[in-house]
């Protein structure tokens, strides 16, 4: 057993009087991943951030012990409490930092060269030349296509795939003895994702680095991690080799936390065929773009055609950019289609009037945008009663009422504020405005992609029970396949604007007939890594 | 947030009281009392905006009280007692013509915040709406409505003030309508630029999937949500109508001689700059602390005006 690169002993956060990270232990040797998981709110970053000396909050303390041991540090340097000098000399020398959000992570007015180049000139003191040839090495590592020419071209002209690989490029310059990751691959899709985790799993091989992979999501976490810490409430839960804290949790916590993750092979419940409600023909969307040399077309909708029956799910996956959310757009009349029909029972719904939009719902995203933040939760439910002129008022406080409860809140909720709430019972808030008017369809746009796995877990529940008890049509668009296979009974699989694959869940699933959607399928982090 | 936790505790309940709350957060029950009942802690919770308030409300008092307190009348000319230093006859000394400065600063005072929220007001009420149903509307109506506003921004507010007051005649109403006018665009830049951030938001764009008329998205969605940069805005302005009402004044273009105004007071002081330090001192330091009261008041209002900002206040006191 060689030394570990980081040992993190008895480490407390406290931020204000709250303790919120309570004595934690880890440890990562050389050629090593540890994998952080929990859910939003756990610590996990700011229990990583405090043990690398990057915690800069106001009021913020911490206390414990942090060692590294690098190539630099042979005899180990204390992190916690060490002055901003020693730190400077370990960031971004022996710890390099991978984040979430590859788009704002990159200086906009930088070329990447620049930003490579940064820490090599300051901790190897090499020359612009010596740096730039360095760089062209990373550029090539991390697999980026024609580094020569991308040395020179700005963040804002690479794909969020490439942004990332430019961020590990960065972080790995100056080889590290330890590579922080903070939910790298969140922001990315499925089969980028992939790519990302294969490749630092090759770096990690190739330079024997040490790595801290912090994730809310058990699949990649199972996918790269030797050991696994998983974190709640600031407090190590479980902390074990990886197949066995997934072949055998021993904590509840842990336990639930496998079992709400989404994973391939859910199937939603049966529902039978029915007549055809909502039907789509040949939709195309068209946004112009203005760039520097003029108008462009970006066709973000190209053709498609779907039915929807009466009580069934139609599941849309694909991409960030496949188009899948315009057609929600199009459908709820917050775009126009350039071309195409869409038709509800019958009705066009492109020359709609309003009566007919109380028959299509839609829930949004965001769970913390999607509810005005200066109305009450009541008002937000009631806004579209009072839209559409429904009940009169007195019967209106005894609807809000009754739809709480139909999404599972007491009636008090009504009169709180959104900041009041947690994610998941904004979402379900949301959910209860959709059903204000009694909709025959509704549209649910990634309804539960920012809620952590178990809330999202229940909120998929609650989703089924009301198309049961009500009778609903869903159209339901996500990235994430086994969500959609938990849901749907037909799916739509979307790439580039076209619809790609159009099958029953079941088929569809089990036998994909395209190549895109086997590549989608094969990206899904498998629920128990083979080795 | 600590959903779990949460979720063992909503097991535990009945399931009647059940809530499917998934942090342990705000368990209280929140109600429209209580609401106002913390705005108006949070308000009194603040020194500076407590002091501010107090300061503006005492100024607007004894403003709106002037004719009957002031112990002089404004323009009771002593020659023989001109230019005496703050006595117990005279608190705030008298001016070249023996004019008790403490009866002038007070009966100016009303002059000068009546101009201040008169002028604001027209501003308010024409820029706002402009602003919101231009950032709203977008296209070629925001284009012809911005560079409108673009144009009067051109000139130096004072510049602007100055024509409008030249074309018509110098008074109180035509400096209301001057501050007015070159206050208007501010408002309606303030305005557009909250509503473009808030149209986007998710919870507009629900709206509009309701079907929801873009009047009544106006009225209930984007106005609530852009107050706080308005209020601040009114606040600033409010302050900075009074000293542009002070500088016309002391341009001799604002409120006419021998009514007193701040400003006008100014103007008339700096002759005798070095012989009576009070002409100058005693309306100045008016100007000085209306304006600033003005601005910490608005900076607390905007707080208050915040349902978020009245939560986090009642949790503090809570724990």
């Amino acid at each position: 057993m060689s030394t570990p690169v980081l040992t993190v002993t008895d480490l407390s956060v406290s931020i204000g009087r709250r303790e919120i990270v309570h004595g934690l232990g880890f440890a990562v040797e050389a050629g090593g991943t540890l994998g952080i998981v929990g859910e939003s709110g756990s610590g996990k970053s700011l229990s990583v951030l405090a043990a690398t000396g990057l915690l800069d909050a106001p009021g913020a303390r911490v206390t414990g012990s942090s060692v590294l041991r690098g190539a630099g540090e042979k005899d180990g340097v204390q992190l916690v409490g060490a002055s901003p000098k020693a730190l400077r000399k370990v960031h971004g020398n022996s710890i390099g930092f991978v984040f979430q959000d590859p788009s704002t992570s990159l200086h906009p007015l930088l070329t990447l060269e620049r930003q490579i180049t940064e820490t090599l000139e300051t901790h190897r003191r090499l020359s612009r030349r010596q740096a730039r040839t360095r760089a062209l090495e990373l550029l090539e590592a991390v697999g980026l296509p024609d580094p020569e020419r991308r040395l020179d071209s700005y963040p804002h002209q690479l794909s969020g795939g490439q942004r990332q690989r430019v961020m590990i490029a960065i972080a790995l310059a100056c080889d590290p003895a330890l590579l922080v990751a903070d939910e790298p691959t969140t922001a990315l899709d499925v089969t980028t994702q992939a790519q990302i985790i294969s490749l630092v799993q090759q770096l990690q091989h190739d330079r024997g680095t040490a790595v801290v992979w912090i994730s809310h999501d058990l699949g990649v976490v199972g996918q790269v991690a030797d050991d696994v810490l998983v974190l709640r409430d600031g407090q190590a839960v479980e902390h074990r080799p990886v197949l066995d804290l997934l072949d055998s949790p021993q904590h509840p916590y842990t336990q639930k936390l496998l079992e709400a993750r989404p994973r391939l092979g859910k199937v939603a419940p049966p529902a039978p065929e029915g007549e055809v409600l909502l039907s789509v023909r040949d939709l195309d969307v068209k946004f112009p773009v203005q760039t520097p040399v003029g108008k462009t077309v970006v066709h973000a909708v190209d053709g498609v055609s779907f039915d929807v029956q009466r009580g069934r799910t139609l599941g849309i996956v694909g991409e960030s950019g496949s188009g899948k959310s315009t057609i929600a757009n199009a459908l709820t009349g917050l775009v126009a289609p350039e071309s195409g029909t869409a038709t509800l029972g019958g009705t066009d719904l492109f020359r709609a009037d309003r009566g007919l939009r109380r028959r299509l719902a839609m829930v949004f995203q965001d769970p913390f945008s999607s509810l005005d933040p200066r109305m009450r939760v009541g008002d937000s439910i009631d806004e579209p009663l009072r839209v559409h002129g429904l009940p009169s008022s007195g019967t209106r406080a005894e609807r809000i009422e009754e739809l709480l409860g139909l999404v599972d809140l007491p009636a008090d909720f009504a009169t709180r504020y959104p900041h009041e709430l947690s994610g998941g019972q904004r979402q379900r808030i949301s959910i209860a405005r959709a059903l204000a008017l009694e909709p025959d369809v509704v549209i649910l746009d990634e309804s539960t992609a920012s809620l952590d796995v178990s809330i999202q877990a229940r909120v998929l529940e609650l989703l089924r029970r009301l198309q049961v008890e009500l009778g609903l049509t869903y159209v339901f668009i996500a990235h994430d396949l086994a969500i959609v296979q938990e849901m749907s009974h037909d799916v739509l699989v979307m790439q580039n604007g076209r619809a790609v694959e159009h099958a029953p869940a079941g088929r569809l699933f089990a036998e994909p007939a395209e190549e895109y959607t086997r590549a989608l399928l094969a990206a899904v982090p498998p629920e128990r890594p083979g080795r | 947030m600590s959903d779990t936790t949460g979720h063992e505790k909503a097991a535990a309940t009945t399931p009647a009281a059940q809530a499917p709350s998934d942090d342990g957060g705000t368990g209280r029950v929140a109600s429209a009392d209580t609401g106002r009942v913390a705005a108006w802690r949070l308000l009194a919770g603040n020194p500076v905006t407590l002091v501010s308030g107090a300061a503006l409300a005492l100024i607007i008092v004894l403003s709106v009280l002037a004719p009957w307190i002031a112990p002089y009348g404004i323009n009771d000319v002593n020659v023989a007692n001109a230019l005496q230093g703050p006595s117990g006859a005279h608190w705030f000394g008298t001016d070249d013509l023996g004019r008790d400065i403490l009866s002038r600063v007070l009966v100016a005072g009303g002059t000068s915040l009546r101009i201040a929220l008169v002028s604001v007001a027209f501003a308010f009420v024409v820029g706002v709406p402009v602003g919101i149903v231009s950032g709203y509307t977008g296209g070629i109506l925001d284009t012809v409505l911005m560079r409108v506003v673009d144009v009067m921004f051109a000139f130096p507010v004072l510049l602007l003030a100055l024509a409008i007051v030249a074309i018509l005649q110098p008074g109180e109403l035509t400096t209301m309508l001057a501050i007015g006018i070159v206050y208007t665009p501010i408002f309606a830049r303030v305005a557009r630029a909250s509503t473009l951030s808030v149209r986007v938001e998710p919870y507009v764009q629900v709206s509009r999937t309701m079907g929801t008329p873009a009047r009544t998205i106006l009225v209930r969605h984007v106005l609530p949500n852009i107050t706080g940069p308005i209020v601040v805005q009114t606040s600033l302005s409010l302050a900075f109508a009074i000293l542009s009402e002070a500088a016309l004044s002391f341009l001799g273009l604002g409120i006419q001689p021998p009514s007193p105004s701040w400003g006008g007071m100014l103007f008339n002081a700096q002759g005798f700059i070095s012989q009576a330090w009070w002409m100058s001192i005693f309306p100045g330091a008016a100007i000085f602390v209306t304006v600033l009261a003005c601005n910490l008041l608005g900076d607390g209002l905007r707080d208050v005006l915040d349902p978020k900002q009245r939560t986090l206040a009642e949790q503090r006191r809570m724990r």
